[in-house]
């Protein structure tokens, strides 16, 4: 098995959907806290959300663009079935992400519309799941044939993909909580979100045993993730990163929670894009037949790698900046790592 | 209506919002970056002020324009797959220097509006410029793709497929300069007289507002030679287009047949003679090419492209007539709130550049009609075979408008509000 261009631009964009979760799935997962905010503390919980969403506010959606363009750059036939099959989802989810996005600047300067925000974060990442569920499930196959059930909806309204749908949020909700134990600057307020970040672990591990009893219905996927040589080592050490988690949670040591969190969704995911090798849609469609001609794949790779020369320097300096003691007020810069 | 229709009405719906959050996206950072230019050097803290607004405006549209290019991103495929199927090999390239410049600007924009305590003055000025330059780098690159479909390059066409595609040649395809620098100037001509136009309109009521009159000063400063320069612009663009899409310079002056010596007309019955050849190919005895030289049903809706190529040349002459104005009264020093005709002409140009960019956008858009790419694939033949498109079109529209109403009254809020005193 040979490593080729196009399967450095497959990984490149499961590594912008990988930040792109860890990121903005947090913002979504802050979402849903807002919702669920309760107790003597509500107020200053969504205070808190909406102050640790504020200066972030959607620009992390860049990574999910990312993903988008390097997908039809690199891999137009894929890009144009998935649009296809599961243009109702897709749709569905970009109006919870404009709503989302509308209705939180909305309510931070005071005009309502923070039940819109609440339930639109709660929606979208079920959606953001069950499209990659049906991905997974190899439903995104033939598209435009048949009737308009079997061509538009059968492919997405499955058991499975509503699975990963739910495990999708409980991942974010989960994210977030961890995260914001870190932002909250009083015991009380950090406490709230310990126990919501336990009570989200344990949600993720029953969305996983879901999507684990509905396995039958992807099968490629569900197959490689029991059978593969690499399968055992991936799941011993995304245990390992969820028991971590949940330890240090326990002991309320929050900088290693947020690692191991990070680390065990990050796993997850490139659980699944391991599952699916060599196929960028099951169960036909490989990474090698997708592919653009390799012209287009260097130069993409090239743009690539010179972004991230700009970036990385740039980023770090961001970093610096902000993180450099003398920083006297606690200000959050405005993209990315909490 | 019907599939095609709402599939094209949506992605226009999404474009014209799109655009005007890109446009004052592209040129705010600039205006913010003179204010605190002048801040620095006469430490008058109205600068200060106007450079911190300004600084909050781009935030805002950063994150619009984050949330409607998110969407733009996806309605591509959603709505015309079969096109990005052939192009996005091809096209793909400037889309992602354009992700890479949207980061950038992202990170300093960050710098900027955080960092005023943590980092020297001169950095701080200099992670505004980089906002600036990449914020324009990112609508370029956009532009750049856009301009391959009038005119593609960069491939073969073998039985219809794509062969030895050049990515690179595709990006410098011939009209992806004179669109890029029509489309820059449109941003900076727009925001600049847009802001300065509200300002005006304050000081026609409230005389002595200092923060209004810095204000004033800066938007007509990049407003103003921008649209001078702007008719320029458009006469490169328009030669361009006179040679590279004949079609659709015919469907712009509603030239129906091929003439010599073709006339413009600038009103019902009233045509100056020769005027379109001189303007197109510098020669008033030129040959102008009429929309006869392509079946009927190869014609973009006439009607519809004239009427907003007329729109937009109008209004574009207003601003640049009175970014001349503006320079005259510069150059004789004299005082410009004593002048209220001259305030009252730059009032009335508060949307004349939007709505002269979005005619024009509908100008160069409709008349490439019924190509998707000129020349190799319709309109028709790129959209989506998902029925019922009407609904996501209605779902859509509506977002967007309430998206232009809460981003309205945000500006609003953080920008153009008398300061309390």
């Amino acid at each position: 098995m040979t490593f080729s261009l196009a399967d450095s631009l497959a990984g490149i964009i499961l590594i912008a959907l990988t930040a792109y979760v860890l990121m903005g799935g947090a913002d979504f997962g802050g979402g849903v806290w807002d919702l669920l905010a309760s107790g003597s503390r509500k107020a200053r919980q969504r205070d808190l959300i909406a102050h640790a969403i504020g200066p972030v506010w959607e620009a992390n959606h860049v990574w999910l663009i990312l993903a988008v363009v390097l997908l039809f750059t690199c891999f137009p036939s894929a890009f144009a079935r998935i649009a296809i099959a599961l243009h109702i989802p897709l749709t569905l989810m970009l109006i919870g992400i404009v709503l989302r996005g509308s209705a939180f600047v909305f309510r931070s300067y005071g005009g309502g519309g923070g039940r819109v925000f609440a339930v639109a974060s709660l929606v979208t990442p079920v959606l953001l799941g069950v499209a990659v569920g049906a991905v997974a499930s190899g439903a995104v196959e033939k598209v435009g044939r048949g009737s308009f059930y079997a061509g538009y909806v059968a492919p997405w309204l499955t058991p499975f993909a509503f699975a990963v749908g739910l495990f999708a949020l409980a991942c974010f909700a989960f994210l977030a909580a961890v995260y914001l134990t870190l932002e909250a600057r009083e015991r009380e307020l950090q406490e709230d979100f310990r126990l919501r970040a336990i009570g989200a672990g344990v949600a993720v591990f029953v969305a996983a045993g879901l999507g684990l009893l509905l396995s039958h219905q992807a099968p490629l996927v569900g197959r490689r993730l029991v059978e593969s040589p690499w399968a055992l080592g991936l799941h011993v050490l995304t245990g390992c990163a969820a028991v971590t988690a949940f330890w240090a949670l326990w002991t309320r040591r929050y900088r290693v929670a947020r690692i191991a969190a990070a680390t065990q969704v990050a796993l997850i995911l490139w659980g699944w894009g391991l599952a699916q090798y060599p196929y960028l849609l099951p169960p036909d469609l490989t990474i090698a037949a997708a592919a653009a001609p390799s012209i287009t794949l260097e130069l993409a790779l090239g743009a690539v790698s010179v972004g991230a020369i700009v970036l990385f320097p740039s980023l770090y300096y961001l970093l610096r900046v902000f993180k450099s003691p003398s920083a006297a007020p606690p200000t959050t810069p405005p993209l990315p790592p909490r | 209506m019907s599939d095609l229709l709402a599939a094209r009405s949506q992605m226009a719906v999404s474009l014209a919002f799109h655009i005007v959050f890109a446009v004052i996206g592209i040129a705010m950072p600039l205006l913010m970056v003179v204010a605190e230019w002048r801040w620095q050097r006469t430490r008058d803290p109205i600068y200060l002020d106007l450079a911190k607004r300004w600084a909050r405006g781009t935030a805002i549209l950063f994150a619009v324009g984050a949330v409607s290019g998110t969407v733009l991103s996806f309605e591509l495929g959603l709505l015309w797959p079969r096109f990005m199927e052939v192009a996005g090999p091809i096209i793909g390239m400037p889309f992602s220097l354009e992700g890479f410049a949207f980061f950038t600007e992202a990170i300093f924009l960050g710098i900027y509006l955080y960092g005023w305590e943590k980092v020297s003055p001169r950095a701080h000025l200099l992670a505004g410029i980089l906002v600036a330059v990449s914020g324009a780098a990112s609508g370029i690159f956009v532009v750049i793709a856009n301009a391959w479909m009038n005119t593609p390059t960069g491939f073969t066409l073998v039985e219809g497929r794509f062969a030895d595609i050049d990515p690179v040649a595709a990006m410098l395809n011939p009209a992806a300069f004179p669109q890029a620098l029509h489309m820059t100037l449109a941003a900076y001509a727009a925001t600049g007289f847009g802001v300065a136009g509200i300002h005006a309109f304050v000081l026609l009521k409230k005389r002595t507002s200092v923060f209004h009159r810095h204000a004033l000063a800066i938007g007509l400063l990049i407003g103003a030679p921008a649209a001078v320069l702007q008719p320029l612009a458009g006469d490169i663009a328009a030669r361009h287009v006179a040679r590279h899409q004949p079609v659709k310079l015919a469907a712009m002056e509603a030239l129906y047949e091929t003439s010599v010596c073709a006339p413009i007309s600038v009103g019902p019955g009233i045509e100056i003679p020769c005027l379109l050849s001189l303007l197109a190919f510098h020669d008033p005895r030129a040959e102008v090419k009429g929309l006869d030289v392509v079946p009927r049903e190869e014609w973009p809706n006439v009607t519809l492209v004239h009427l907003s190529f007329q729109v937009m040349v109008a209004l574009g002459t207003y601003l640049a007539v009175v970014g001349l104005w503006a320079g005259w009264l510069a150059w004789k020093k004299r005082d410009l709130l004593a002048q209220r005709r001259f305030l009252w002409a730059v009032a009335i140009a508060t949307p004349c550049g939007f709505i002269a960019t979005e005619a024009g956008w509908m100008a160069t858009e409709l008349g490439r009609q019924p190509w998707v790419i000129v020349g190799v694939l319709k309109t028709a033949d790129a959209v989506t075979p998902m029925p019922g498109l009407i609904v996501p079109f209605t779902a859509f529209t509506l977002l967007y408008c309430a998206l232009g109403v809460i981003v309205g009254r945000l500006l609003y809020q953080q920008i153009i509000r008398s300061p309390r005193a």
